[in-house]
């Protein structure tokens, strides 16, 4: 491998990485509350979408992220509505979320197939210009900058207010949290609204700032793996970040080596990351300790 | 007896009831949503129903449809009564569709009375093996099966697309891949010049079969046990390890038969776009009918009458195909918001 490669190899995993890192950062504060929820890749595909379509009608990348933002969190409102005001099965109502993204996306998406857009600007580091090997390595758009600091402020936010211990407290024993005077369905809603607003920037990455394009199911089993990511960070936004840089390193490799017109089928590359994902996941498995919320996937029904 | 008949009669039609009317909202709600983005609901609903019930061919279309669905929504509902999540309907469907043409591919020459039984018997091999391994995983406590079948939903057609770019690319097209045409002997006979084929008759057999497994025999006992309380059912004796994976061998056999129709009914060949999403529909279909095998034939014509919508709303309007996931969607957000998990125990 040549230094180019290499240069490669770490810039689009650092691209593909920190999609993921919103995403599983999202999933870690709805699971953190109780609540699972399958319906990631939904919206992540909604924030796709949406903040292509918003970029192209406005010309402004940063427009379209928010906008994406925006509409990851309503769509994440039906589920919570239905999950904790309702509480419906939380693997059948994420699956079902993820199967009405997807035709929503579709539909949304569908006048702009083919559109060009102008990206997230690149932000170049240490002021330097465009070209060369440093300047790829060392200028990316702002999302990615802000990817690692986000990560912070959610274990802040997790670890450190009184916010955070409440919402684990209610992950951990809803009938708990409500004994002490919290209120565990405000509180997970109100980690569903973050955990849409992040699914859906996340999903605005991918459209606004990798492919640059809109295609249905483009986000492709991502929000899946960024479930499992969860489980690989152990539910912890630091190791996220790791885990995010692993598994973006993984679809990095992948698309530097074809670019590259390595001797590999592209097909059986794509399947790296989903692989590599099963595979962490029974590593982790054998290890059998777990730091799952005590209470995920349950509904809380109120006094008890 | 009777009144007992009688008691479920009236459960029965509460429920249908109950359904009609999540079903009405969600056309109210999917109409609202078109109408919104410019396009024409009424006409698209109009068209659907002239297109599926004007006449025989429309029809016999739906059957054709709805042969996936059941496959796909059995693979679903019988891990669901060991209390299960098989969400890898997908997956399956694309390794029976593989292996069944790896046997097409190897023995042009055989009539049809050996190649048939064969090939069913591979596409269930196929589709079977790929759930064993999220079954194993399961059986061993490493991975929860939810996210391992998903995740192997977008690994299997990438291994129909490796195989039909690669090792099985038909020569004579050039620009299209797929794979060799099958003999004529491998080919699922069609009935009364229209599609519907022989995998139909076998997808029923499959619904009779999950009926009469988990209502009449010792079997579907056990299986309740273990779908109740996995940990007192061991204790009881009953081998839940075995069970783990004999049902997810069994249920992924069944997606795996519904490919296995596909390309030797159907297409004739291994394309890589064999299924717009049947083994998430399965899941659907599943999930509505509470796994209960009437319910499932119910709901797998029903939603058979849905995706006819899709194709009008393809055809007649330039949506694309998918737009009707919504549709699928909002009746079952409905149902899931009518039955809360705490009124059926779960």
């Amino acid at each position: 491998m040549n230094a180019a490669i290499i240069i490669g190899v770490v810039a689009s995993s650092i691209m593909s990485g920190t999609s993921l890192l919103y995403a599983t950062l999202g999933e870690i504060v709805g699971e953190r509350s109780g609540v699972v929820n399958l319906g990631l890749e939904g919206i992540m595909l909604i924030g796709a979408s949406t903040g292509f379509a918003a970029t192209a009608v406005t010309g402004n990348a940063y427009l379209g992220v928010a906008a994406a933002a925006f509409s990851g969190a309503a769509v994440n409102m039906i589920f919570a509505y239905l999950v904790v005001g309702r509480g419906a099965n939380q693997l059948a109502t994420g699956l079902t979320l993820m199967f009405f993204c997807f035709g929503l996306s579709a539909m949304t998406g569908r006048p702009f197939v083919g559109t060009l857009i102008t990206g997230l600007p690149r932000l170049p580091l240490f002021g330097l210009g465009s070209g060369g090997a440093a300047a790829r390595l060392l200028s990316y758009d702002l999302l990615v900058y802000l990817a690692a600091p986000v990560a912070l402020t959610v274990w802040w936010l997790l670890y450190r207010t009184r916010w955070g211990l409440a919402l684990r407290t209610t992950g951990e024993s809803p009938a708990v949290a409500f004994a002490a005077g919290l209120r565990p369905e405000r509180l997970r809603y109100q980690a569903l609204v973050l955990a849409g607003l992040l699914g859906g920037i996340a999903g605005a990455h991918i459209s606004v700032a990798l492919t640059l394009t809109w295609a249905e199911g483009m986000t492709a089993g991502r929000g899946f793996i960024a479930i499992a990511l969860v489980i690989f960070a152990k539910w912890d936004p630091l190791w996220a970040i790791a885990g995010a840089l692993l598994f973006g390193g993984a679809e990095g490799l992948q698309l530097q080596l074809q670019a590259a017109g390595a001797e590999v089928s592209p097909f059986i590359m794509n399947m790296l990351p989903y692989l590599l994902t099963l595979l962490v996941l029974v590593v982790w498995g054998w290890s059998r300790r777990t730091a799952a919320p005590a209470a995920l996937g349950r509904s809380f029904v109120g006094v008890e | 007896m009777q009144r007992d008949g009688a008691t479920a009669w009236h459960l029965a039609s509460a429920q249908a009831k109950a359904f009609a009317l999540a079903a009405l909202v969600a056309i109210t709600v999917f109409a609202l949503l078109l109408a919104a983005a410019g396009k024409d609901p009424l006409r698209a609903y109009a068209d659907t129903l002239v297109y599926v019930f004007g006449n025989a061919y429309g029809f016999s279309e739906l059957l054709v449809r709805m042969t996936p669905l059941v496959f796909t929504a059995v693979a679903v509902a019988l891990p669901a009564r060991i209390g299960l999540i098989n969400v890898g309907g997908e997956g399956q469907l694309y390794m029976g569709a593989c292996l069944a043409t790896a046997g097409a591919l190897a023995l042009p020459d055989q009539p049809a009375f050996v190649l048939l039984p064969l090939l069913v018997m591979l596409g269930f091999i196929g589709g079977g093996l790929w759930a064993l391994v999220p079954g194993v995983l399961r059986a061993l406590h490493l991975v929860n099966e939810t996210i391992s079948t998903l995740l192997l939903n977008y690994v299997a057609p990438l291994i129909v697309s490796y195989l039909i770019f690669g090792p099985w690319r038909d020569p004579q097209s050039s620009f299209y891949p797929q794979s060799p045409a099958f003999a004529d002997a491998a080919r699922l006979p069609s009935f009364l010049q229209s599609r519907v084929h022989a995998g139909l008759l076998l997808a029923l057999a499959c619904l009779a079969l999950y009926w009469f497994v988990t209502a009449r025999t010792r079997f579907g006992l056990d299986m309740r046990a273990i779908g109740g309380n996995p940990e007192a059912a061991r204790r009881l004796g009953i081998p839940v390890l075995g069970y783990i994976l004999a049902v997810m061998f069994a249920a992924g056999g069944i997606a795996g038969l519904a490919g296995m129709a596909e390309v030797t009914a159907i297409q004739g060949r291994l394309v890589s776009e064999l299924s717009p999403g049947y083994g998430f529909v399965g899941f659907l279909v599943s999930w509505l009918a509470r796994t209960t095998a009437g319910g499932i034939l119910a709901m797998a014509f029903l939603f058979a009458v849905i995706s006819s919508v899709g194709d009008i709303l393809q055809i007649t309007q330039g949506l694309p195909f998918a737009v009707v996931n919504i549709l699928m969607a909002v009746i079952l957000f409905i149902v899931l918001g009518r039955q809360p998990a705490r009124s059926t125990g779960r």
